[in-house]
């Protein structure tokens, strides 16, 4: 018997009608991006665009790619082929100076809030404004109890991150992300280990935000409920490929082998419930022959 | 000499060549290291308070041990060191023995050993940890570098504190040297600081114990931060890489200390 077959893309990764996109619109854009960790593939001829003032969300499984395509947004990683690039800017060429002028106008969210530890809730929201701008202390105090407002936690300024619950701590980082007003925010894993009510909040947060600061938002999840919620569009990816792309109302209607998976959470389909594995009838009676 | 001799001095050898190239490459990394924290020392001392911190936790909270540590290394001196002079009818001396023993040697080498274990450790577990929650990848998806902001204070904290903690190692050793030999003992107090004062010089003495001091600083925390800046971000990485820092800490002061002390006090005395 052979061993069970690697998932196969169900269909080739084309942008649908409803999402082109003005290139003058254009805030993120990967051409045939491919990443490797040392020889292990994981990102194989990635193509997609992602629209000023959208939230785009990049889903998959475990491991398949999804925080590199952010890293690779962030410039943290430079891909092995293809192009990022970010407001026109290609991001693999810029120096450390142009790298860090570009980061200035990103917010990034990490999965479980990368709060500084030794910080109180509001010195953390305080540190981009004190570390890139010149503002009194009277302003830079007003923001962050603005900033704050803005993720109903004013009355937890004072608390240290030891002292917040994981969708407090989300919603701080939040915060933080959104300080200085940037022009694209990556959010990786926003939902992971959140309470239901809190994954609500976050996700409400998320989309009323973008639409009151006119950002642009990167999602990484697996969230597929949360995120057909609150996003313009989604790309699934698989393996290192997209698979499938769409907004909200077509995923739900979609058909895709691969996205009825993701959507109904089934174990087994296009990606397979088994690892790669010899038969498992040889494996159990190899020492009766 | 049959194949297989051959083939395992080959295989040996080939390993030897692996470790030497490995340790090599390995100083030059940290001394890449070395240097991007120095090009990043004017932007961390743009924010002093940063420093000033960083002295605040190494050398202020390490100041009990330190202190506790002296008078007792420097009692245990006082004692033997009586027991061996009065052989002699040298006892009057021990005020000399003490201090050139604390001032030259046990200050800055205990003092080094002691940082390390303290806030060494402490550091590189700090860095460590920053690492592993992402901290420090938020810090440069914020446009701040971590080694301005978190490496160069913490480096420069530790470089200005050993030598003040390891001074206060020796003074509060050559104190418990008084307790035991004149409080206790009975030695003359006029004895024992007199021929302190007559044998101990400020160079090369004290001098080369506030070098030896500095270079100790600076090894220790280079080492701190650099094994905290490089730990695998996991539990387990954080945790052996704190211990990497006591330990190559450890034998890097001892080391130094016997190099220096060949160059520093080979015949520095005679004639």
């Amino acid at each position: 018997m052979s061993p069970p077959a690697k998932p196969t893309p169900s269909r080739a990764a084309e942008p649908i009608a409803a999402w082109r996109v003005d290139p003058e619109a254009v805030a993120v854009e990967l051409v045939d991006v491919s990443f490797s960790y040392d020889v292990r593939p994981v990102l194989k001829g990635i193509t997609m665009t992602i629209p000023r003032g959208k939230i785009v969300a990049i889903m998959g499984g475990s491991g398949c790619g999804k925080t590199t395509i952010l890293r690779l947004i962030g410039g943290q990683l430079r891909p092995q082929s293809g192009q990022v690039r970010v407001g026109g800017q290609s991001v693999p060429d810029l120096g450390p100076e142009a790298l860090y002028d570009l980061r200035r106008k990103y917010g990034v969210l990490f999965q479980f809030g990368a709060l500084f530890t030794d910080m109180s809730v509001f010195e953390n929201i305080a540190f981009p404004m004190r570390e890139h701008t010149e503002l009194p202390e009277e302003l830079i105090r007003d923001l962050v109890l603005m900033k704050l407002q803005a993720v109903g936690l004013r009355g937890a300024a004072h608390l240290m991150p030891a002292e917040l619950s994981g969708g407090m701590a989300r919603r701080v980082a939040l915060a933080r992300a959104i300080a200085l007003d940037p022009m694209l925010v990556l959010y990786d894993e926003p939902f992971a280990g959140l309470d239901p009510i809190s994954l609500g909040v976050v996700g409400q947060l998320i989309r009323r935000l973008n639409d009151a600061l006119s950002i642009t938002s990167i999602l990484v999840t697996h969230d597929v409920y949360e995120s057909l919620k609150i996003v313009d569009y989604l790309y699934f990816v698989s393996e290192g490929r997209i698979v499938a792309s769409g907004t909200p109302g077509e995923v739900r209607a979609s058909a895709d082998p691969f996205v009825r998976q993701f959507v109904n959470g089934a174990p087994d389909g296009p990606v397979p419930f088994h690892y790669p594995a010899p038969s498992y009838r040889e494996e159990l009676f190899a020492d009766v022959d | 000499m049959s194949t297989d001799v051959v083939n395992g001095i080959a295989y040996w050898l080939r390993r030897l060549g692996g470790a030497v190239t490995g340790v090599v490459a390995q100083l030059g990394y940290v001394a890449r290291f070395l240097v991007a924290v120095l090009w990043h020392t004017p932007a961390a001392f743009r924010r002093i308070h940063l420093t000033l911190r960083e002295i605040y936790f190494s050398g202020v909270l390490s100041l009990v041990i330190i202190l506790m540590s002296g008078l007792f290394v420097g009692m245990v001196l006082s004692l033997q060191g009586y027991e061996t002079l009065k052989r002699y009818g040298a006892d009057e001396q021990l005020g000399i023995l003490v201090a050139l023993a604390l001032v030259r040697e046990l200050g800055p080498v205990l003092a080094g050993l002691l940082f390390a274990s303290r806030a060494g450790s402490a550091i590189t577990a700090e860095i460590g940890l920053m690492k592993t929650t992402e901290q420090l990848a938020a810090m440069e998806m914020m446009a701040v570098d971590p080694l301005a902001r978190v490496v160069a204070p913490r480096f420069w904290g530790g470089v200005i504190s050993m030598p003040l903690l390891a001074a206060l190692f020796s003074a509060f050793g050559i104190f418990g040297g008084y307790i035991v030999g004149v409080r206790l003992i009975g030695i003359d107090a006029g004895a024992f600081w007199g021929q302190m004062k007559a044998g101990v010089n400020v160079w090369p003495d004290v001098t080369n114990g506030i070098i030896k001091s500095l270079v100790f600083g600076a090894a220790v925390s280079l080492i701190a931060v650099f094994e905290g800046y490089e730990a695998r971000p996991t539990a387990e990485g954080v945790a052996s890489a704190t211990t990497r820092t006591v330990v190559i800490s450890s034998l890097t002061i001892l080391a130094l200390d016997f190099v220096m002390t060949v160059f520093m006090f080979r015949g520095a005395n005679a004639g």
